[in-house]
C-alpha cells in the first residue's frame, strides 16, 4: 500500500477543509514563484521525466504534449483548457479533486499555463456538477484575492485569469474537440484531426487540453521531483493515481494508489471485497465504462496500469473500476452500457450514429434471449465497423466493452440465444422470421 | 508540392489539397457523400475511407491533407470492409422506398450501394421514422431518408450565407430542420435539393413528375437574370419540367437562384400559341397568312416615320437583329429601342454598360462600393459571388444605400447623390479608401442610370478611377449592373435610337403603328395606336395588342444571350414552340417577305453570321469614336433603389404558380436569421 | 431518448430580468471579444433559471439577438444538450441515474420509488405539479451509487426506503439535506478507511 506522505491528495475525504488556508497547510501554494523561475523548459523536462500519462483516459504523456504548444506566441495567444467533463461512467475522481483540492488544480493550471504560454485558462466542468462548480468558483475568488492567480499571479510574473464554462448534459464534451466546440457555444461535435488543438484550438488558438487530475498533480510533482514520482509504480506507468471502485464491492470508495497496484489489492484491501465474497465476482470493468471487461480468472494476477491492462486488451482509461458479481445478468450490465452510448452518440458521423443504437437494441434482445445464434457473430461485425472508422474515439469507446463482453461471455450470449435463424412458424417472434428464406422453403 | 503514392501510382499535388483529391489525381475514384467540393469538409459521412502506410485505422480522405511520402491504398480488402461497413450503416435505417422516391435514378446512396452495399439486410431492428419538415414551397422533405451528410446546413451557412439550417437534436434523433420549420428565405434556398445525396430534400415542384431517364437534357443558359447562369432544361416531350444548373466557375459555378430553377413552369401558362387578332376589343384566332395580310395593309396605310418597335427583357440577339434589319431594311427607319425607360447610356464605349470586372474579377477585388444597387434581388449569382469574397478574402463593401441584408455585412451610407459627387470629387475617406485600393468594383445600378443627374454622376465616377489610374490593363474597375437577360445584347447590337427619345413620342401618342417585340414594360396610354404584340405570354403588352403574333420563349430556340460582363452565350432548342406559335426571328422573316417578296435572310445560319460581322463591326468602329464628354447639370437626389418585385421580374416568373408560392412564403419575412 | 421537442404552450415573450441581466453581461465578459457566441450555454441556463427550470422559445430567440447569432444555432445547442429543459418541469426536479454502476446497485428501485411517490411515467408532473423525475445517464458519483440528483443536489447512497423519504420531504416541500445516506464522509471506504488515518484524526 502506498505511504500516507507519497499521497498527493491529502485531502481527498474532506477531512481538512478546501479553502485555501488549509491547502496551504498541505503545502499548495508554497513558493510557486520558485518553480516558474526554474524556466519553463524546467518545468516540461520535469514532467517528461515523471512520466506522468495524462489522467484522463488515454494515457498521453503530459510533458509531450505540452512540448507541442508552439515555442513562440505568436498573433493568436495560447490556451489552456481543463477537461473537468468527467461523464465516463464508474469514474468519479475529478469530482473529488473540484469540491476537495482544487488549489491544488488552481496552482497546477498556474504551472501549466506558464509552461504553455497560456495567458487564459478555460476550466469546462460537466453541468451536473453545479456545486462542484460553485465550490471551483469559491476557491478561484479566494486565489483571486490572495493574488495567486490574477496579474502577476503569485509573484511569479505571469497573468492568468481562470474562468469556469459548464456543460450542459453530453457526454461527448468530454472528447478534447468537441469540448472546444461547446466552449465556442456550439453543438459538441468533435472536429476533424489534423489538425489538432495545439496548433488550432480554441478559437483556432493553440490550446492545450489537460484532465483535471493530470494538471492537479503537476504542483508535487515539480516539487517533490520527477523522479519522485517515476519511482512510483513501474517504468512508463508511474506515480499515483486515483482509483474509483464502484459496483458490487462491500465499501465502495475513491482511493489514490500507486500505479500497476494489483487489482485484487484494490478491491480487498480497499473496498472491502466483493459482496459476497471473491468467489461470488464475475468481471470487472477497469477503466471506466468504455474499456472491455475483464473476466475474474485475469483478475486474480492483474495489476493497474496502462500497459498491463492494454496486454489483456482493455485499458486503463479513467480508472474507474465496475466490480460485477455474480449475482449480476452480465448481458444486461453490457445492454444499459450500450443504452448509455447510443444516448450519448453526437450524430456527427454515420458509424457511431447507427451503430451505437444498433447495438444497443441487439444487446437488449440478446439478455432477453430473443436473438439467433448468426446474430452474436454478427454483434462482433457490428462493433468491427464501428471501432476505427469514426471521427473521434467514442466508436472505440461505444465499441470496446461490447467485445469484451463477446470475447470473454460469448458462451453466455450463445446459451441463452440459441434460436435458429430460420425458424418455421414462429410467428409470435417476430424478430427470428427470416421471411425471405421462410417462403421459399414452404414454397 | 507534396508527392504521394496512390495504389502506387506517384502523384505530386498543389499545397492544400486533399488526400480525396489526390486519389482522384491518380484515378482513383472514391465514394463519398458529404465532401463537396464547394462546401467546407465535414468527413462525418466516412464513406472515402482509405488506408495510410503506418496508420492502424483507415483515414477519411476528404479531410486528411496530402503530405509526402504518404502511401495510400484505396483497392485494398482492408478499404473495401470499410466502406462496406459504412455503407451497412447508411442503409440500416434508410427507408426501402427507392421506387416512390423522386431521388430515384440520380441518387448517389442508390448508385454508391450497388459498389459497396450487400442484397440483404442484416439490420433486423425497427427502421427510424423522422417526421417531415416544412421547408417552404420549393423543398419537398422526407427527412427518414436523411443521412445526416450535413451538405445542406453547410450551403446555407456558408454560400447562401442565411443561417437557417441546422441539426438539433443529436446521436441517431438528430434531425435536419429549419428553424421552427419555417420556410427557407435565400433566394439559393433550393441548391439544397441538387446537394442532397439522397432524396430527402426533393424537388417540391417537381414531385413525381419524372424519371431522370425519361428526360431529354439541354445544356443551354438562364434568361431570368443578366447573370447568364449556365443550366441544364429537362423536357419530357414539350413541357420543361425542370431547370437543373451545370458547372460555370465564371459564371454561377454550380449554383442557381431559385427563380432560374422554379420560373420554368411559367413555360407552361398564359401562353400564345396561335395567332390573335382583336374585334371590338375580343381577341379572336386568326391564321398566320390573315394577320400578316393586315399588318402588311397597315405598314402600306402608314408612313413609316409613323412606326416604332420596342424589343424586350427576353428577347434572344438574333431576335433583336432581324427585327432592327427589318426596320432598317424593310421599313428604312430607325424607331426602335431596347430601352423601356429614361436611362442614361452612352454606348460610344463597350465598357459603359457592361460589367467589367467580369464574375471572376469579383474574388479578385479589395474593394466593392454598389451605388444604387441591390445585388441580392438584381443579380443573384453575382451577389453570392461577392459573399464569397466576403467571407474567403474579407472584401470591404460599401453600399451608398441601405438595401437591407445581402447576406454579407457592408458599411451603407446616406443614399444622396451629393455623397456620389463628394467621394468622387476624392474629399471622402472613401475617396482615399478607393484610391488605395489595388482592385477596387464599383457597382452601379440600373436606379442611378434613371436618376437626372445619371450623366453627370457616371461621368465623375469615371473620371475619377481614370484620374486615379484605377484602370489598367488587367482591371477595369467600372461596372454596370444590368438586370435582364437581353439588356446587353441590344446595346451590342445597337438598338437603341440616341436621336429621338421615343418613349416620350410613345407616350405623347405620336405613333401609328406599334411593333412590340416580347416588350410588356412600356408605359403609355393606347389611343389610336395600332399595336402589333409578337412574344411568347400573354401578359401586359399583349392585352395592348390589336394583333399578337406568338413566338417562343428561351427554351424553344436557339438563340444568343450577352451577359452583363459581355460575354455571348448560346441558349440551346430545348424544346418547341407551343401550338401554331414559330421561332421570333422566323416570323420577322416571313413577314419582311409577306411586305417584300424577300426574305431578310435564306436561314438561320445567314442570319447568324450577318449579326456576327455586325458585332464585330461595331466594335472596331467603337474604338475610333472619341467623343468630348458633356457635364450636364447636377442636382442632389435621394437614390431610390427600384426593385422589380423580385418573383414577378419577366413575363416567365409572372405566369409561374411556383413563383406566386415563393413570393406569398416571404411576405412579411425580413431576410435572416438574426431579426425579428 | 428520442428528439426533445418544445413545450406546446409557449409564452409569447421573454426577457432577462435585472439580476440575469447583470448575469449574463458578466459571463459574455470571460470570453475573447468577439467571440460572444460562446455564452450561449450559460445564458441558456439563465433563462432556464429565470423561467422556472424550462426554456421556452422565446427565451432563445431573445438570447440569439442577445449574442447577435443565429436563431437555429442556440436552437441547435439547446436541444443537444440534455440538460436544457425544453418543456416544464417540476420545481423539484429529481433525476435518477440509472446507468451500470448505479444499475447493479440497485438504481431502478429509485425508479420504482419515483413511479410510487411521483408520478408513473418519466417528465410528468406529480399530482401537486411540484416534481417530475426522470431517468439520466451518468452522474459521476458512482461510488456513491445509487443516487440522484434534486435540482443542483447530489443525494447519495440511496435505497428505495431512503429515496422514499426523500420523496415524502420534497412533496412536502422541504429540501432534504444533499450528501450521504448512509452518513459516511464523501468517498471514503465506509468503515474500512486504510489511508490518511492521520488527518482522518487529526
Amino acid at each position: 500500500m502506498l505511504k500516507d506522505q507519497d499521497r498527493i491528495f491529502k485531502n481527498l475525504y474532506n477531512d481538512m477543509g478546501a479553502d485555501v488556508k488549509s491547502a496551504q497547510i498541505r503545502g499548495d501554494w508554497v513558493n510557486t514563484s520558485e518553480l516558474t523561475a526554474k524556466g519553463r523548459d524546467w518545468i516540461i523536462n520535469e514532467i517528461k521525466d515523471s512520466q506522468l500519462r495524462g489522467r484522463g483516459g488515454a494515457g498521453f504523456p503530459t510533458g509531450l504534449k505540452w512540448s507541442f504548444a508552439p515555442k513562440e506566441v505568436g498573433s493568436r495567444p495560447h490556451y489552456l483548457v481543463i477537461n473537468a467533463d468527467e461523464s465516463e461512467p464508474g469514474t468519479c475522481k475529478d469530482r473529488d479533486i473540484l469540491r476537495f483540492e482544487p488549489h491544488k488544480l488552481i496552482e497546477g493550471c498556474l504551472i501549466a499555463s506558464y509552461a504553455v504560454q497560456a495567458h487564459a485558462c478555460y476550466i469546462y466542468i460537466r453541468g451536473e456538477y453545479f456545486i462542484e462548480g460553485q465550490k471551483l468558483q469559491s476557491a478561484i475568488d479566494e486565489a483571486y484575492e490572495k493574488n495567486l492567480i490574477g496579474k502577476n499571479a503569485a509573484g511569479t510574473g505571469w497573468d492568468l485569469d481562470i474562468y469556469i464554462h459548464y456543460g450542459a448534459g453530453a457526454y461527448i464534451c468530454g472528447e478534447e474537440t468537441a469540448l472546444l466546440e461547446s466552449i465556442e457555444g456550439k453543438k459538441g461535435q468533435p472536429r476533424l484531426k489534423p489538425p489538432f488543438p495545439a496548433l488550432i484550438g480554441l478559437y483556432g488558438c493553440p490550446t492545450i487540453i489537460n484532465n483535471v487530475e493530470t494538471i492537479a498533480v503537476v504542483p508535487t510533482i515539480l516539487r517533490r521531483g520527477g523522479k519522485w514520482f517515476s519511482s512510483l509504480g513501474r517504468e512508463k506507468n508511474t506515480g499515483t493515481k486515483i482509483f474509483c471502485i464502484s459496483g458490487n464491492v462491500n465499501n465502495p470508495c475513491n482511493v489514490e494508489e500507486e500505479m500497476n497496484i494489483p487489482l485484487k489489492e484494490l478491491i480487498e484491501v480497499h473496498a472491502g471485497g466483493v459482496v459476497g465474497g471473491w468467489e461470488n465476482l464475475q468481471a470487472v470493468i477497469p477503466g471506466g465504462s468504455s474499456m472491455p471487461l475483464i473476466p475474474k480468472e485475469k483478475c486474480e494476477t492483474l495489476t493497474m496500469d496502462f500497459d498491463s491492462l492494454m496486454a489483456e486488451k482493455s485499458g486503463l482509461g479513467t480508472a474507474g473500476i465496475v466490480v460485477i458479481n455474480n449475482d449480476q445478468d452480465i448481458i444486461k450490465c453490457m445492454a444499459r452500457i450500450a443504452r448509455f452510448y447510443k444516448h450519448e452518440s453526437c450524430g456527427q458521423c454515420t458509424p457511431c450514429r447507427e451503430g451505437s443504437g444498433w447495438m444497443w437494441r441487439m444487446l437488449e434482445r440478446m439478455a432477453k434471449g430473443e436473438a439467433t445464434k448468426d446474430e452474436v457473430d454478427m454483434l462482433g461485425d457490428v462493433t468491427n465497423q464501428i471501432a476505427g472508422h469514426t471521427i473521434c474515439a467514442f466508436g472505440e469507446g461505444s465499441s470496446w466493452p461490447v467485445q469484451g463482453l463477446l470475447r470473454h461471455f460469448k458462451k453466455e450470449i450463445e446459451k441463452r440465444n440459441n434460436l435458429d435463424p430460420i425458424v418455421q412458424k414462429k410467428n409470435n417472434i417476430p424478430y427470428l422470421v427470416d421471411q425471405h428464406l421462410l417462403d421459399k422453403k414452404n414454397a | 508540392m507534396p508527392k504521394l503514392k496512390v495504389n502506387d501510382i506517384e502523384v505530386e499535388v498543389e499545397e492544400g489539397l486533399t488526400v480525396l483529391q489526390a486519389c482522384e489525381k491518380a484515378g482513383a475514384e472514391i465514394p463519398r457523400f458529404c465532401y463537396h467540393e464547394k462546401l467546407s469538409i465535414a468527413g462525418n459521412c466516412r464513406m472515402c475511407l482509405v488506408e495510410m502506410e503506418k496508420s492502424p485505422k483507415p483515414i477519411a480522405s476528404c479531410a486528411m491533407p496530402a503530405a509526402d511520402g504518404m502511401n495510400i491504398k484505396t483497392n485494398t480488402p482492408f478499404v473495401e470492409k470499410a466502406r462496406k461497413g459504412v455503407m451497412e450503416f447508411l442503409l440500416a435505417n434508410h427507408p426501402l422506398d427507392c421506387p416512390v422516391c423522386d431521388q430515384g435514378g440520380e441518387c448517389d446512396l442508390q448508385d454508391q450501394s450497388m459498389f459497396y452495399g450487400v442484397d440483404k439486410s442484416r439490420f433486423k431492428e425497427n427502421k427510424r421514422a423522422v417526421p417531415e419538415k416544412h421547408m417552404g414551397p420549393l423543398i419537398k422533405t422526407q427527412m427518414t431518408r436523411c443521412i445526416h451528410c450535413t451538405r445542406c446546413v453547410r450551403f446555407a451557412t456558408e454560400v447562401a450565407g442565411v443561417s437557417e439550417l441546422g441539426a438539433i437534436g443529436r446521436g441517431e434523433d438528430m434531425q435536419i430542420t429549419t428553424y421552427l420549420e419555417q420556410s427557407m428565405q435565400s433566394e439559393l434556398s433550393a441548391n439544397v435539393i441538387d446537394l442532397c445525396p439522397v432524396g430527402a430534400l426533393t424537388s417540391k415542384p417537381y414531385v413525381f413528375e419524372a424519371r431522370p431517364w425519361e428526360l431529354k437534357k439541354t445544356e443551354t443558359v438562364d434568361v431570368m437574370d443578366a447573370v447568364g447562369s449556365n443550366v441544364r432544361v429537362d423536357t419530357y416531350d414539350w413541357e420543361v419540367k425542370r431547370v437543373l444548373p451545370i458547372i460555370n466557375e465564371d459564371i454561377n459555378e454550380e449554383w442557381i437562384s431559385d427563380k432560374t430553377r422554379y420560373a420554368c413552369d411559367g413555360l407552361l401558362n398564359q401562353r400564345l400559341d396561335t395567332p390573335f387578332i382583336k374585334y371590338n376589343g375580343k381577341f379572336e384566332k386568326a391564321s398566320w397568312s390573315e394577320v400578316f395580310k393586315i399588318i402588311k395593309s397597315k405598314f402600306e396605310n402608314s408612313s413609316n416615320d409613323k412606326v416604332c418597335g420596342f424589343v424586350g427583357d427576353l428577347t434572344n440577339m438574333e431576335t433583336g437583329y432581324i427585327f432592327k434589319e427589318f426596320f432598317d431594311r424593310t421599313l428604312n427607319n430607325k424607331n426602335y429601342d431596347s430601352r423601356s425607360d429614361n436611362r442614361f447610356l452612352d454606348i460610344s464605349e463597350r465598357e459603359n454598360y457592361i460589367f467589367n470586372s467580369s464574375i471572376n474579377g469579383i474574388e479578385d477585388a479589395d474593394l466593392i462600393f454598389l451605388i444604387g444597387a441591390n445585388p441580392r434581388y438584381e443579380a443573384t449569382m453575382l451577389n453570392a459571388r461577392i459573399r464569397k469574397a466576403f467571407v474567403n478574402n474579407n472584401t470591404k463593401v460599401i453600399s451608398l444605400n441601405d438595401v437591407g441584408d445581402l447576406t454579407y455585412s457592408y458599411k451603407n451610407l446616406d443614399g444622396q447623390t451629393q455623397t456620389i459627387k463628394t467621394i468622387f470629387e476624392g474629399s471622402e475617406e472613401i475617396s482615399k479608401e478607393i484610391i488605395s485600393a489595388s482592385k477596387p468594383m464599383i457597382i452601379i445600378g440600373e436606379s442611378l442610370l434613371k436618376l437626372h443627374s445619371a450623366e453627370h454622376l457616371f461621368n465623375i465616377i469615371k473620371n475619377f478611377l481614370k484620374k486615379n489610374n484605377k484602370f489598367t490593363e488587367d482591371w477595369n474597375p467600372l461596372n454596370i449592373l444590368s438586370c435582364d437577360a437581353a439588356t446587353v445584347g441590344n446595346f451590342d447590337l445597337g438598338i437603341l435610337n440616341s436621336e429621338l427619345n421615343l418613349l416620350e413620342e410613345l407616350k405623347s401618342n405620336k405613333f401609328e403603328i406599334v411593333y412590340l417585340i416580347g416588350q410588356d414594360n412600356l408605359e403609355f396610354n393606347k389611343k389610336d395606336e395600332f399595336v402589333i404584340y409578337q412574344g411568347s405570354h400573354g401578359d401586359k403588352g399583349a392585352e395592348i395588342a390589336d394583333i399578337i403574333l406568338p413566338g417562343s420563349a428561351y427554351t424553344e430556340q436557339d438563340g444568343y444571350f450577352t451577359n452583363l460582363e459581355g460575354k455571348i452565350q448560346k441558349a440551346y432548342k430545348a424544346s418547341y414552340p407551343p401550338g401554331e406559335a414559330k421561332e421570333d426571328w422566323q416570323i420577322i422573316n416571313e413577314l419582311a417577305e409577306v411586305m417584300n417578296n424577300r426574305k431578310l435572310f435564306n436561314d438561320k445560319e445567314e442570319l447568324e453570321s450577318s449579326m456576327f460581322n455586325y458585332l464585330k463591326l461595331q466594335q472596331e468602329k467603337r474604338v475610333t469614336i472619341n467623343k468630348e464628354k458633356t457635364t450636364l447639370e447636377f442636382q442632389n437626389e435621394k437614390l431610390n433603389i427600384q426593385l422589380k418585385e423580385y418573383y414577378f421580374s419577366n413575363v416567365i416568373a409572372r405566369s409561374s404558380k411556383t413563383m406566386i408560392e415563393c413570393n406569398n412564403s416571404k411576405l412579411n419575412i425580413k431576410s435572416t436569421g438574426t431579426e425579428g | 431518448m428520442s428528439l426533445r421537442r418544445p413545450a406546446k404552450n409557449q409564452p409569447e415573450t421573454f426577457e432577462f430580468n435585472s439580476s440575469s441581466m447583470e448575469e449574463a453581461n458578466k459571463i459574455v465578459l470571460k470570453y475573447p471579444e468577439g467571440k460572444q457566441q460562446s455564452a450561449v450555454m450559460a445564458l441558456l441556463y439563465i433563462a432556464q433559471k429565470q423561467n422556472d427550470n424550462w426554456i421556452p422559445l422565446a427565451a432563445m430567440k431573445y438570447i440569439a439577438k442577445f449574442l447577435d447569432m443565429p436563431y437555429i444555432k442556440v436552437y441547435e445547442v439547446a436541444t443537444f444538450y440534455t440538460m436544457y429543459n425544453l418543456s416544464p418541469v417540476g420545481k423539484y426536479f429529481v433525476q435518477v441515474c440509472t446507468t451500470t454502476p448505479c444499475m447493479i446497485r440497485g438504481a431502478n428501485k429509485l425508479v420504482e420509488a419515483c413511479k410510487e411517490k411521483i408520478s408513473d411515467k418519466e417528465n410528468e408532473l406529480s399530482n401537486d405539479k411540484s416534481c417530475s423525475w426522470m431517468e439520466v445517464e451518468c452522474l459521476g458519483a458512482c461510488v456513491n451509487a445509487p443516487m440522484m440528483q434534486i435540482n443542483d443536489n447530489y443525494y447519495e447512497d440511496l435505497d428505495k426506503e431512503k429515496a422514499t423519504e426523500i420523496f415524502d420531504k420534497i412533496l412536502n416541500g422541504q429540501n432534504p439535506k444533499p450528501g450521504s445516506y448512509r452518513g459516511r464522509l464523501n468517498a471514503e471506504p465506509e468503515n474500512n478507511r486504510k489511508t490518511l488515518m492521520d488527518v482522518k484524526n487529526a
